[in-house]
């Protein structure tokens, strides 16, 4: 039963270009996550006083939000993907499992 | 009492990948007054966990039950039990404590400890799932021979299984004897113990909910702690960042990045470790068969991500705590009540003295407890992780060739599970006055050296052979072992040749190893032109249909 559905689906052409366009969607976050994490330790490695300027009179420095901030931006693409393809993609490729199973 | 050896052997929790731990020498710590609520919080906590092993026992019958839960775990759930997994007491006592020493390069490191679940999310999570059923060498071998494929993959987990394990045996034995003033060999055999009742009966069903329970209270208490802290200074964090530089001796400088990073390579290196050896961790991929479904795999890792980064918030901000609070009194938390002399028990206590602080004896108690709860809880995960490997990998595929009945399987995992937990032990007892602190980062740096490469071009790469990742994975793990030995963490810290001798200058070999990993599978398989590849490279189609729509995946056991 799966096989005969498995060898629809390889002649699909949607399956391919369904594959490719998912791919480049998670090679693009990927590309995001690793800028935002190295962008971060680079700074800190070749730029430290940047991280420890003072915002305004206070003492809490750029670094602080900035920290913070990859953190919080990891947990946002996150989901952002998580949505995408638990939303758009999956019912892109239930379509295409649905048209094969016919 | 010598304060540099308690740092020390906490430090073999604080897992400080070789950046703060090197040099450190694992004396022993000293055994503390008999801390009654503690013990008693923590018996509250074996009691509760035992009575959900009992009813987690009548569900585990067979091979599917005791690996994966059947499959029958939500998204929601698997992600707080990821994130138990990976919130150790080494993250949650260690990072907490370094913010206490030295303000933001904290953050710095505890950030790098994040970056890896996007990376599980977008590359792995769902094929990993559609592709798996028990192990990740199901993933690994799918379309390739599986006696070589699947004995590199179990020895490789075992390897990485083993490090990572004596490091938190080790800890949870000095743990113990300063949080409950138990003696170090006691604790060993009771956490060896406790953990094997949890996975002897009760599987990975028991595993779940114990890292479910521990993660609750874990997250629940460093929640209370931080809004306490907060509370103090009307939310304000500047108010606290304030009154931090006032009173903490490094003054301003703790706002600032300070000596964590020295070169960049090592920089890159170590965060190269932490994103991808996340990704090659054999119990955080076998969570991943828990699930029923790709879509709940995903939800799986978003949560365990959001989890994750929110508790590394916490600890920043209870370090920054432990600073305004433990230096306004330190009669009560420093040793001779004198801050030269550094706080009773170790840098490491940081958050466990706030915890006094802010909520008292019971509260203390209560913290000390979760700390001890959750070692146990990674220590059972691990030794599931492990038990999997050698009852599914060697013995099922490798040694029976798939023929075995799942009540078969089942009776040599719970027989594999008894040797580990026994090995486990006396690993923990041998290596008492041993520096393990390089432990944890070996793990990782094999992970991502030798898992990570061979999953990631077994599914993703049409022209990976059996011959390229096998010779590859094996040229990460070995490359990985070699070069961490000559590292300074262990070169010099362990193996004490004299300062300045270590022959691989930088903290991490993941850069080299990883990149000679993935160079070398490429390269043998290029070159690779036997009957066997073009059989192998003819199936990735199949493969890539299964791993991209999960048609043929293997669903959660109905029963």
């Amino acid at each position: 039963m799966s096989q005969q559905i498995s060898n629809n689906i390889a002649s699909d052409p949607r399956f391919l270009k369904f594959v490719a366009k998912r791919n480049s969607y998670s090679v693009i976050m990927t590309i995001l996550g690793a800028v935002a994490y190295y962008g971060f330790i680079l700074l800190v490695a070749f730029n430290k006083e940047f991280l420890g300027q003072k915002m305004g009179a206070g003492v809490t420095t750029v670094g602080v939000p900035i920290g913070v901030g990859v953190i919080v931006f990891t947990i946002i693409i996150t989901w952002i993907y998580v949505r995408r393809a638990n939303g758009e993609f999956d019912d892109e490729a239930n379509e295409i499992i649905k048209g094969a199973s016919k | 009492m010598t304060i540099k050896h308690i740092i020390a052997a906490v430090a073999a929790l604080a897992v400080a990948g070789g950046a703060y731990a090197a040099g450190a020498d694992l004396g022993q710590a000293q055994k503390q007054d008999i801390n009654t609520t503690a013990i008693i919080m923590f018996a509250i906590f074996v009691a509760g966990t035992l009575w959900i092993t009992k009813w987690a026992a009548a569900k585990t019958k067979s091979a599917a039950d005791f690996y994966t839960a059947g499959g029958g775990i939500t998204g929601f759930q698997n992600g707080l039990a990821i994130a138990g997994d990976y919130m150790s007491a080494a993250s949650f006592l260690g990072i907490s404590g370094l913010v206490f020493a030295n303000g933001f390069d904290g953050l710095i490191f505890s950030i790098g400890w994040l970056v890896g679940w996007p990376i599980i999310t977008f590359l792995m999570a769902e094929r990993l799932r559609n592709l798996g059923k028990f192990t990740f060498a199901d993933v690994a071998a799918y379309r390739f021979a599986q006696t070589p494929v699947r004995t590199f993959a179990a020895f490789s987990s075992l390897v990485v299984v083993a490090f990572y394990m004596i490091a938190q045996m080790v800890g949870a034995g000095q743990l113990i004897k300063i949080l409950f003033g138990m003696e170090y060999i006691y604790a060993e055999i009771m956490v060896g113990i406790i953990m094997l009742m949890y996975v002897l009966f009760g599987g990975m069903t028991a595993t779940t909910w114990v890292q479910i329970i521990k993660a609750c209270m874990l997250l629940g208490g460093a929640t209370f702690m931080a809004v306490s802290v907060l509370l103090q200074f009307g939310f304000s964090p500047e108010n606290l960042f304030a009154k931090a530089v006032e009173v903490h001796a490094k003054k301003d400088a703790i706002m600032a990045p300070g000596a964590l990073i020295k070169d960049p390579i090592s920089a890159i290196s170590v965060g190269m470790a932490l994103m991808f050896g996340t990704a090659g961790l054999p119990h955080i991929l076998q969570r991943f068969f828990t699930v029923p479904n790709a879509k709940e795999a995903r939800k799986s890792v978003a949560w365990a991500t959001t989890w994750i980064g929110y508790f590394y918030i916490l600890t920043f901000i209870i370090g920054f705590g432990a600073i305004t609070n433990l230096i306004a009194n330190p009669g009560e938390f420093y040793v001779g009540g004198e801050i030269a002399k550094g706080l009773k028990g170790g840098g490491n206590m940081a958050a466990v003295h706030l915890s006094k602080a802010v909520g008292g004896d019971l509260f203390l108690g209560f913290i000390s407890a979760v700390a001890f709860a959750t070692i146990l809880a990674v220590v059972a995960g691990l030794t599931l992780a492990g038990a999997s490997a050698v009852s599914h990998d060697l013995y099922a595929s490798v040694i029976k060739k798939g023929n075995c009945s799942s009540a078969d399987e089942l009776r040599v995992s719970k027989i594999a599970t008894l040797c580990l937990g026994a090995l486990a032990i006396f690993l923990g007892i041998a290596f008492e006055k041993e520096n393990v602190a390089y432990m944890v980062m070996l793990a990782f740096t094999i992970a991502c050296s030798g898992n990570f490469p061979v999953l990631f071009m077994s599914v993703l790469w049409k022209n990976c052979t059996t011959r390229g990742a096998v010779v590859g994975g094996f040229v990460g793990l070995i490359l990985a072992s070699v070069l961490t030995i000559g590292s300074a963490s262990v070169w010099e810290a362990v193996l004490h040749y004299p300062k300045g001798s270590a022959w691989f200058p930088y903290n991490s070999a993941a850069l080299f190893s990883m990149s000679a990993a993935f160079f070398t599978i490429w390269l043998v398989s290029v070159l690779d032109n036997s009957e066997q590849a073009k059989k192998e490279r003819a199936l990735y189609p199949d493969q890539q249909i299964r791993s991209e729509t999960g048609v043929g995946a293997a669903g959660a056991s109905g029963h």
